[in-house]
């Protein structure tokens, strides 16, 4: 029987692998190795101290050698160690204020939630990954006197039982988040309310946002107020390249095509003012392709309604040609009356515009 | 040349994979499959754009007024012919016969120009007509498609060209014979290549 | 006469260009003069530059990626520190039109032109070694595809001083990159400079494929070989199916642009989406093309340095095949945004994750391999193990954008460009310099300095971590990607830590340089006598470091996996058998310029197709067509290498060694 060597006494060993006697006396000696079997508490509190050592360790550059931790430079690395933390903790802190993981609509809402699960979810699996390879890699460095060298492990049907099913378990469930919130967070699937949907069509310029109430007859330029609480139903297209409308607090972004059509679903549940932009590169004056989502309570919102018709203005065929020139952002504009048919003209691809780079300096 | 560089042997029931490197006939062949197998998938996507645009007409000319069957059955005859003279042509290299060869593969090659003659008259006229592949998406795909081809066919004929030359000066060495067959295999899948064309471009028409 | 091409092309006015442009040239003609000086060129020619042979093509192709390497960081620094300027009122000093032009160069360059030719190269030079034959398939379409790269090289690196480059990100999407809103020679120089190239990698895909499936030393059956092998395969296998469709794509694109077609045009029926669906599958099988070698090199290294085999070889190669097919089941998860259905969404969300079944498995099998083992820590150890704690990260971001609904919010935001950093240095980066180190000592017989080795891997991973972990809050935060200036100033501070990482990441890169220059000058302290640097398992290791031309003077009988650390255990037992080896001469290919020659007619072609210069488009492609009928008729192929010089190259064998 073959046999590893240095078994500590009061360990039983399981073997591992596959035995000789499944093959041909002929062969070599079996495929596998003995692990050791059980642990203790004791081995725990050994095993995260040595995890810590190895953390340090690795720092200083050369864990083979039998001198550890009494390193001088050891303060330096733990100093490193500790400033990279504060500012990864910081980072996070930030990004937990602002943007996708603060929305403040129910589509934000549930695309958070199926970040933060799914993150949890994963992190179970890597973490420990993570921990394993550094234990690992340090447990059985070549200078440790200690670890069991078992140079014929090279197969185990239950590991590999493991190895095969812990990801596919995970994916099996994220699977099911995947196909489940697919459907309902479809960008083109109505909000469930008591409250009828504002219907805005949108139009990305270069570099501006056109926003059509097709409702109201009247439309705006970069500021996109809307009623709090309210379902908004977007239809979208664009004038010229491919862009994105995107607002980050409230959820979804969906693309913007020329000569198509593309739908979106949000609603801002809180009142304030949130930010817009276009996430899909879409020439010089990309950056500057910022707006604003005004939500307010309804009552302001008829009130803006009639001020904006008040303030005058037309948006027809000739109108909206001057106004998807190549510009770069400038203060928000409105319109108190909108050609109907304008919107459908617009997402035949039948206005569609061109310009040059040098034009668009 | 055996890469190898050695003669090696084998006792019986020993795999073919574990025979160590393959001769350089079989290589060569290998090595030209795959390449006919990226350009399969080169004309895949040509086919997946037709396949995606051939409704595009854009108010113009639609594929079922264009496209004249007679005449692309016509073409079909000249390519399939020139694959069957092909096949004979390749059988005269086996037998180093070099009368049959330069008979059977001029035979393709006038085939083969007949084909790239109707093709381009075909082209013609269509462009004539103010069908060009630059008034509608379809017409664009159609063109790329079945041009691809096209010139696929008008190299593949130059090939052949080299090839009657490579036998009068270098007579039937390994080296050109291997070249033959690959130029068989490339003539062949040319064919294959065509027939997708005329059952989904032509016969696929409405 | 010379088409659009006239001296207003050059940007007289535009100071980081001309600078850059001096020092490029200064640094061409320096180098061009001590080559002369030195009476180098013969040598060049006669070994390199006309070399077939497997592992000098492989160097060069190593050369070649590690000079375009500071060209696309150069890219990467400029957009940093652009954006640690440009935050509130701030404009930055890198206006929209160049820095549209250097973040689109950067993507180009580092996948295109910096990690494809890494893979390649480590491809080139250590398969036929492990496979135990003496060549490549086709060694004078090797040579071939080296130079056609380069060509690209030449051309891309051009558009910088001559004309202009595209601006439209790396995959130039219609209908921004369409004739009617980029009208310049930009997007032209992207598209000739990557198909040429591309048709170099190609046959480079055909080459080795056939290499890997026909050319195996006597008694490699497929389950003996290297894993390395097996993960080369597949991502070959992977060229040979998608390269195709770029060439198609960006065929469509260029007739467009060329011809007035309406592939992919706002009018007349042209459809963008199209596009993004076969760029797109082109695009994914491209990323595993670039990391299933590195995965390969990740096992030959933990298994050699482990001192065990790797664990669970027949699942690895199971993993490997299946992540092979699986890559083409997955486009669509670039563009969930694009607004394809609930189900459709869904189904390529849920494959976009069962791939992430097999890569696990791999992270989990590289893990055992550890387990019981006799870890050293070499510097290939420390890029191994980096690898996998950064790549499970990356990983698990990926999967997490795999989710539609989770997409929608992080499309094309900070977080992504995070994520595919983190797979792409994470994996593909930390896998090169693995397999650099790891094989340097074969190819040039000594080893790396080591110390060095390990300050360049802690600058690439804490450069890594922080350059790339406030990119991933940036992006919750609602940051996009390619932003010139943002209105935010509180975003401010985390670029700033952003271009510190970049700084560190430099650090590394200028290491390296240095790493390899000091090397070179203490060789003869860490020469490599014995061929067998590392105790190694693979049969690379029973040659000479560096390996005669003819890698093996008799190929070795394999009997199983590892084949070369089976044949010292046997020879430790003393039980070897004594092998008639063969001893007469060998044939190798002959050396030929037809490689650089075709490179050089293609170049021509390019350069003249983009400026639209029809006398010299003819001359590059009569010269092309020239030249390759001229090696069509080259009988005299084979060079012989007489009995005498085979074996006075003896050197200790695997017997003689023990």
């Amino acid at each position: 029987m073959w046999k590893s060597d240095a078994a500590e006494p009061g360990r039983t060993a399981r073997f591992v692998g596959i035995r000789a006697e499944h093959f041909s006396p002929a062969l070599a000696p079996p495929v596998g190795g003995y692990v050791e079997e059980g642990g203790s508490k004791h081995d725990a509190r050994m095993a995260v101290g040595r995890l810590l050592r190895v953390i340090i360790a690795m720092c200083t550059g050369n864990p083979g050698h039998p001198r550890i931790s009494a390193s001088p430079n050891t303060w330096l690395q733990r100093s490193r160690w500790s400033t990279l933390t504060a500012l990864g903790l910081c980072a996070l802190l930030t990004s937990c204020r602002e943007g996708v993981l603060d929305p403040h609509g129910p589509i934000g809402r549930s695309e958070r939630i199926i970040l933060t699960d799914a993150t949890a979810i994963m992190l179970a699996v890597v973490i420990p990954v993570i921990v394993l390879t550094l234990a690992f890699a340090w447990w059985y460095r070549a200078g440790n006197r200690r670890a069991r060298y078992q140079s014929e492990l090279q197969y185990s049907g239950r590991i590999e039982l493991i190895t095969w099913s812990i990801p596919a378990l995970v994916i099996v469930f994220l699977g099911g988040i995947a196909w489940i919130g697919s459907h309902d967070l479809d960008p083109p699937k109505p909000l469930t309310s008591d409250h009828p949907p504002v219907e805005v069509d949108v139009v990305s310029l270069d570099w501006r946002w056109l926003f059509i109430y097709p409702d109201q007859g009247i439309a705006t330029v970069n500021e996109l107020t809307v009623p709090a609480g309210v379902p908004l139903h977007f239809r979208l297209t664009s004038t010229s390249v491919m862009n994105s409308f995107f607002i980050p607090e409230l959820g979804s972004q969906i693309y913007t095509m020329p000569g198509m059509t593309t739908q979106l679903n949000l609603q801002a549940d809180d009142a304030g003012t949130y930010e817009g932009l276009s996430a899909q590169f879409s020439g010089p004056g990309f950056s500057d392709m910022h707006f604003t989502l005004v939500a307010t309570a309804s009552t302001t919102f008829a009130q803006w309604i009639e001020a904006t018709r008040a303030r005058g203005g037309v948006l027809d065929e000739a109108a909206y040609t001057a106004l998807s020139r190549p510009t770069p952002a400038g203060a928000p504009l409105s319109f108190a009356r909108v050609d109907p048919e304008l919107f459908e003209t617009v997402s035949s691809g039948k206005l569609v515009t061109q310009w040059s780079p040098e034009e668009a300096r | 040349m055996s890469a190898a560089g050695e003669v090696l042997e084998f006792g019986a029931g020993v795999p073919l994979s574990e025979q160590g490197p393959a001769p350089t006939r079989v290589v060569a062949g290998f090595g030209f499959w795959l390449f006919l197998l990226s350009d399969i998938i080169l004309f895949s996507a040509l086919f997946a754009a037709y396949a995606v645009l051939s409704g595009a007409s854009a108010d113009g000319p639609t594929a079922a007024e264009l496209f004249d069957k007679k005449h692309v059955f016509l073409e079909t005859l000249c390519l399939l012919a020139s694959s069957v003279t092909c096949g004979f042509g390749a059988l005269a290299v086996v037998r180093s016969d070099s009368r049959a060869l330069y008979l059977w593969m001029i035979a393709t090659l006038l085939l083969g120009a007949a084909f790239l003659r109707l093709e381009a008259s075909e082209f013609a006229r269509t462009v004539a007509a103010g069908a060009g592949p630059s008034h509608s998406a379809f017409l664009s795909a159609f063109f790329a498609l079945v041009g691809t081809h096209g010139l696929h066919v008008t190299l593949g004929l130059a090939w052949l060209v080299i090839m009657l030359l490579q036998v009068a000066t270098l007579g039937f060495q390994p080296m050109v014979a291997r070249r033959f067959f690959c130029f068989a295999l490339f003539w062949h899948a040319l064919d294959i290549v065509w027939i997708g064309v005329f059952t989904i471009v032509y016969l696929g028409a409405h | 006469m010379l088409g659009r091409l006239s001296l207003a092309a050059i940007p007289f006015d535009q100071p980081i260009v001309m600078v850059t442009c001096g020092t490029v040239g200064a640094v061409l003609v320096t180098v061009m003069a001590l080559v002369t000086f030195k009476g180098w060129w013969p040598y060049l020619w006669r070994e390199w530059i006309t070399s077939v042979d497997h592992k000098r093509i492989g160097v060069m192709y190593m050369i070649l990626a590690l000079v375009m390497l500071v060209r696309g960081f150069s890219d990467a620094i400029m957009m940093r520190s652009q954006q640690a300027l440009a935050a509130g009122h701030a404009a930055g000093y890198l206006p929209p039109e160049h820095f549209d032009q250097i973040f689109s160069a950067h993507g180009t360059i580092m996948i295109f032109f910096v990690a494809m030719p890494f893979v390649i190269g480590l491809m080139n030079f250590a398969l036929p070694l492990q496979l135990g034959v003496r060549d490549v398939a086709f060694p004078v379409l090797n040579s071939v595809s080296f130079w056609l790269t380069a060509a690209g090289v030449l051309l891309v690196n051009l558009s910088l001083f001559v004309g202009e480059f595209a601006r439209t990100g790396w995959l130039a999407y219609p209908p921004l990159s369409e004739l009617a809103y980029s009208p310049g020679v930009g997007v032209d120089y992207y598209l000739w400079s990557l198909q040429i190239s591309g048709l170099g990698t190609l046959l480079s895909g055909i080459n080795l494929t056939t290499t890997i499936l026909k050319l195996r030393a006597p008694g490699m059956g497929y389950m003996r070989m290297p894993v390395f092998c097996w993960t080369a395969l597949a991502s070959n296998l992977l060229i040979v199916a998608a390269f195709p469709v770029l060439t198609a794509t960006f065929g469509m694109l260029l007739l467009d642009r060329y011809c007035g077609f309406h592939f992919f045009t706002n009018d007349l029926g042209g459809n963008p989406m199209m596009y993004i669906n076969l760029i797109w599958i082109w695009g994914h099988p491209e990323v595993y093309i670039l990391i299933l070698p590195c995965f390969g090199v990740f096992s030959e290294v933990v298994a050699t340095f482990s001192g065990k085999p790797l664990f669970g070889y027949r699942s690895m190669v199971l993993a490997t095949m299946a992540i092979c097919v699986l890559s083409f089941m997955v486009w669509l998860h670039h563009f969930f945004t694009m607004g394809a259905s609930a189900a459709v969404n869904g189904f390529f969300g849920i494959m976009s994750m069962v791939i992430a079944v097999p890569t696990g498995v791999k992270v989990f099998n590289w893990l055992f391999t550890l387990y019981g083992g006799r870890v050293r820590f070499t510097v290939p150890i420390y890029w191994t193990l980096g690898f996998i704690v950064t790549f499970v990260i990356g990983g698990m971001t990926g999967v997490l954008q795999a989710i539609p609904p989770a997409d929608f919010v992080l499309h094309n935001s900070l977080f992504l460009i995070a994520h595919f950093h983190n797979v792409i240095i994470g994996g593909v980066v930390f896998g090169v310099m693995a397999g650099y180190n790891y094989w340097f000592p074969k190819a040039f017989g000594f080893k790396l300095n080591e110390p060095l080795g390990k300050a360049v891997f802690w600058c690439w991973f804490v450069g890594f971590y922080l350059a790339f972990m406030p990119l991933y809050a940036l992006g919750l935060m609602g940051a996009t990607r390619r932003m010139q200036h943002y209105p935010n100033v509180h975003w401010q501070p985390l670029m700033v830590v952003a271009f510190c990482g970049a700084v560190v990441i430099f650090c590394g890169i200028a290491l390296t340089v240095v790493q390899l220059a000091v090397s070179i000058r203490r060789r003869d302290r860490h020469r490599d006598l014995t061929g067998d640097p590392w105790d190694g398992r693979t049969l690379e290791w029973s040659t000479p470091s560096p390996p005669p031309a003819w890698n093996f003077t008799h190929l070795p009988r394999v009997e199983q996996p590892d084949a070369f650390w089976a044949a010292k255990q046997a020879a430790k037992s003393s039980q070897v058998a004594e092998r008639p080896g063969y001893s007469g001469p060998i044939h190798m290919p002959r050396n030929t310029p037809t490689g650089i020659f075709i490179a050089f007619f293609a170049f021509i072609l390019g350069f003249a197709l983009i400026w639209r210069i029809d006398w010299l488009a003819a001359i590059g492609l009569v010269g092309a067509l020239a030249v390759a009928l001229r090696q069509f008729w080259q009988t005299g192929r084979e060079v012989e290498i007489p009995a005498e010089e085979v074996a006075a190259f003896e050197r200790p064998t695997m017997r003689e060694a023990a």
